[in-house]
């Protein structure tokens, strides 16, 4: 019988598993037909052209009010034009890292033919009754908007030539647009979108349906490579972020939780607390159980941040652990190779006859490979840690918050203090890094908890090592393999026992399921799989590209191995492996864009690239992987050599993506790039290891990130061209590269890793 | 109370002597551009200079700042050479979340200052304090070879 508090613990982790869920949903019902384009265009119109005023201005950059361009006319929620001809765009996404907010500002303008140079994107306000979803995860805020803003701009288009031909007295269809300039070119007539804003704004949506979109061909601005919107107040050092937010009289908290997950508060030092310098008050928050919400813990106010801190250091809380986690990492590896020595009765794939397979590949001159795989748990180790300021006045908590969740932090926020969500208004700021850690808003929540008890604003700061004591880690995972391939060379049979993770014992903890495509990848014909979950009471959650980015590792290691086996090249023996069919692995969503033709694509486009089947000098190796992930095809290659102490120097890092249309090429390569070193970092070095249920990785002293030294030398981009709708790029192409580095390094020295971080093995840089 | 020199302007705030120079210029003054991002110096986010030199304000107390000189990112610009970096690094498109960048072209700033003509090893070793996150390694160096090309 679980107790209460177990149960909280397994809601908490049921919840996230339901976020993921939400965020990987892919749009099938758009694009938005007339009455769903009104109802989320119109709020604004029928107010009075202006953007809803309790939030537009107020959305201006973390505290800013009411500047900029409240009167200005409106033509759609997305949309703004001012007289003096600048067009000022919405993002309604939070920017995390991604380049999100120009490349949403891009599509509007592309479609609104709006002069690039004087648009302005500003952060939309949070209010998802107008905007629809406003996050940013699984790489879906591309796709799900894209249809959305394409129509808002064409809208505004149209209506800015609807109110020339109007004033002109001309046929619409005479008027062309081009860089915020309509012309009627037969009456020599032209003016500005400034010019015509006012008219224009006044002017009936169009129908929807009749707007005719831009094909690939006529695009000025997307596929080309933008600055980022932001850049120039980022560099100058403007106040863009969660932790940046300063309000008067602002106090500062800090936020004390049991460093092993569901430990309680049983009694505090508080008076001494208290008596601390700079401190304005101190007390017990009891917490509705859940991690994903709000744990038990003591709040510290004070004066500013380091008074806090240091009040800290006075602070002594006796726990009552009695239902807090007790995971050991140490513990969950020996139990995980326990469990690999036997495959479970219980299969949760199983095609063809697998044991037929590999009797056979063993009598007919077949190749038979066994491997254990694994990883460790990762944290997400965020630049900027967590934080969440709010101010609790008059009934109405209005917060600012760093989160990739905006839309459901309101919500929880709103149903922790019993509050309408209409009482509950989110600023969203700009977001230190993002990594899937902030799809959750626990910090959101214990924010909103301690305004709720102090007067006037306070700014809730998490200390890097609270961040690290109380992430949702990446699980740990542990993958036992045994593939054959046939007489040809070919792969026959799969068998995986993944050994993982649970939180409520029924289904695997979030982020630590089978990754759902991965079966894709490698189409054997016999395939088995089965997994065998251990608990955890460790919070686990989404880590870029969760399921990906540690199984493919596993997956394109071990097909590697059987392809060496098989003494095949590694890129044919992929390429047939993808492009196999096998009948009970066929795609039925439609809404999946998994394509063993632009698998291949990538594939032979990296190779070609990196040079594949070149003469290397000795100690030089060539690694390839690929994977689908997100919605995007990618594939990496990686050209390094390992010196005698094990030294690993990336010479050239290749990564080939198909992500469809690219809206900003700079930042897709930025993504591209960034990806490929976030993957290598992690697979080289890091790790969070668990014990008595404290994580033991406190500060960046212990978690390395890759250093500029230690950087590829080069890393080359290269994006498949097509006529395919775009999807995001946060996260394809990361999960490709740590297998593309370990196949490198067999190459080069005949050692195969099978373990991350690959610093167990001696690796280093 | 004592008085901080403070991007060419005069400061006086009431702080205890032991508080780190990081929280003085974010939660006194204002200056909200330097980072914190670890409070132990492992990071580089919170870095600005004292007299010319790069310090880790995390790791600094205000009493020991003294008569020295500090820049911070809202001051950098001030300065050619740092106004010039500023402007690469936007036109190269460095950041992604940005949040180590401040940092990044303090450190910068502080090489150049030094080396204005460094080779590709000199930038790297010059810039191995400052951790990102978000992975714009090769953003970073080709920031600082525009910056060397441009002056």
């Amino acid at each position: 019988m679980a107790s209460a508090s177990m149960t909280k613990f397994a809601q908490s982790d049921d919840d996230i598993r339901a976020l993921i869920e939400a965020v990987r949903q892919q749009p099938t019902g758009l694009p938005l037909n007339r009455r769903g384009f009104l109802k989320l265009a119109g709020a604004g119109l029928m107010i009075g052209c202006c953007l809803p005023v309790s939030a537009g201005p107020r959305a201006k950059g973390p505290g800013g009010r009411g500047q900029g361009s409240a009167k200005a006319p409106v033509f759609n929620a997305f949309v703004q034009v001012a007289p003096d001809n600048t067009v000022t765009v919405f993002s309604k996404a939070p920017e995390i890292g991604q380049g999100i907010k120009t490349a949403l500002g891009l599509i509007i303008a592309e479609e609104m033919d709006a002069d690039w140079q004087r648009t302005v994107v500003e952060q939309a306000p949070i209010d998802g009754k107008t905007y629809g979803y406003q996050g940013a995860g699984g790489s879906t805020t591309i796709p799900r908007a894209w249809d959305q803003l394409r129509q808002a701009g064409a809208a505004a288009r149209a209506m800015l030539i609807a109110a020339a031909a109007k004033a002109w007295q001309v046929d619409p269809g005479q008027i062309t647009a081009q860089d915020s300039l309509l012309t009627h070119a037969a009456s020599q007539r032209a003016a500005t979108y400034g010019e015509m804003a006012t008219a224009a704004a006044k002017m009936p949506l169009p129908d929807m349906a009749a707007l005719k979109l831009k094909k690939r061909g006529q695009y000025r601005l997307l596929g080309k490579s933008h600055r980022g919107v932001d850049d120039p107040a980022l560099v100058t050092g403007q106040p863009l972020f969660g932790i940046d937010v300063r309000l008067p009289g602002m106090l500062y908290a800090t936020y004390v939780k049991c460093p092993a997950a569901g430990g309680m508060v049983k009694s505090a030092n508080l008076e001494t607390v208290r008596a601390q310098p700079g401190v304005v008050d101190a007390f017990v928050i009891a917490g509705n159980g859940k991690p994903s919400e709000l744990m038990s813990g003591v709040a510290i106010i004070a004066r500013n941040t380091w008074a806090a801190f240091q009040a800290r250091k006075h602070l002594t809380v006796e726990w009552d652990e009695s239902e807090a986690s007790a995971d050991s990492t140490v513990r969950f590896a020996a139990r995980a190779r326990e469990h690999a020595r036997s495959f479970p009765a219980q299969a949760d794939v199983n095609i063809g006859n697998v044991d037929q397979a590999f009797a056979q590949a063993g009598k007919q001159a077949g190749k038979i490979v066994e491997a254990f795989y694994e990883y460790p748990f990762a944290a997400h180790a965020t630049m900027e840690p967590q934080n969440a300021t709010a101010w609790w006045r008059d009934g109405t908590l209005e917060m600012w918050a760093p989160t990739q969740q905006p839309n459901r932090g309101q919500t929880s926020v709103a149903a922790l203090l019993g509050l309408p969500e209409d009482q509950v208004i989110v600023h969203q700021t700009r977001v230190g890094g993002g990594f899937g850690r902030r799809l959750i808003n626990d910090y959101m929540c214990e924010a909103a908890a301690i305004a709720r008890r102090v007067k006037g604003p306070v700014k809730l700061q998490w200390s890097r090592e609270d961040d690290f004591a109380h992430d949702f880690l990446r699980p740990a995972g542990w993958h036992q393999l045994k593939g054959a391939v046939d007489k040809q060379g070919r792969l026959d049979a799969w068998q995986e026992h993944f050994i993982t993770f649970t939180a409520n014992g029924k289904t695997p903890s979030s982020g630590a399921d089978y990754s759902r495509f991965l079966a894709l990848y490698c189409k054997a014909p016999n395939l088995r799989r089965a997994l065998t979950m251990m608990d955890l009471r460790t919070p686990s959650g989404p880590w870029r590209a969760p399921g990906c980015c540690a199984q493919v590792f596993a997956q394109q290691g071990f097909m590697h191995e059987l392809a060496v086996a098989a003494g095949r090249d590694h890129v044919e023996f992929l390429i047939d492996a993808v492009s196999r069919d096998v009948p009970e692995l066929a795609v039925k969503d439609p809404a999946v864009n998994f394509s063993p033709a632009r698998a291949a694509g990538v594939i032979r486009l990296c190779a070609e690239k990196a040079g594949w089947g070149k003469t290397l000098p000795k100690g030089r190796g060539l690694g390839l992987a690929w994977c689908y992930s997100h919605a995007g095809h990618a594939a990496q290659a990686v050209e390094l050599s390992v010196d005698a102490d094990k030294r690993i120097t990336l010479h050239r890092v290749v990564v080939a993506v198909d992500i469809g249309q690219v809206i900003d090429l700079a930042g897709a390569e930025s993504q591209a790039q960034g990806a490929c070193i976030d993957a290598f970092s992690t697979a080289l070095g890091q790790q969070a290891q668990i014990d008595n249920g404290r994580v033991q990785e406190q500060n960046f002293n212990a978690y390395p990130l890759l250093r500029l030294p230690f950087a590829p030398a080069v890393i080359d981009a290269y994006f498949v061209q097509s006529d395919a709708p775009p999807v995001g790029m946060g996260e394809p192409a990361l999960p490709a590269m740590a297998p593309a580095v370990a196949n490198a390094i067999f190459a080069a020295t005949g050692e195969r890793l099978r373990k991350m971080p690959f610093s167990h093995a001696g690796y280093q840089v | 109370m004592m008085t901080l020199r403070i991007n060419g302007q005069s400061h006086t705030v009431d702080a205890p002597a032991d508080m780190p120079l990081l929280w003085v210029l974010r939660d006194i003054i204002g200056l909200t551009g330097s980072k914190y991002g670890c409070g132990v110096g492992a990071c580089g986010a919170c870095t600005v200079h004292l007299d010319g030199q790069a310090a880790h304000a995390c790791r600094v107390t205000v009493g020991s700042v003294g008569k020295r000189a500090i820049t911070t990112i809202e001051g950098i610009g001030q300065t050619p050479l740092g106004a010039r970096l500023q402007k690469v690094w936007v036109e190269t498109k460095v950041a992604q979340c940005g949040y180590c960048q401040a940092g990044q072209i303090m450190s910068a700033a502080v090489l150049l200052a030094r080396t204005p003509q460094p080779g590709e090893a000199e930038i790297d070793a010059a810039m191995a304090d400052n951790l990102c996150r978000c992975g714009t390694h090769m953003r970073l160096r080709e920031a600082i070879k525009n910056a060397i090309q441009s002056a």
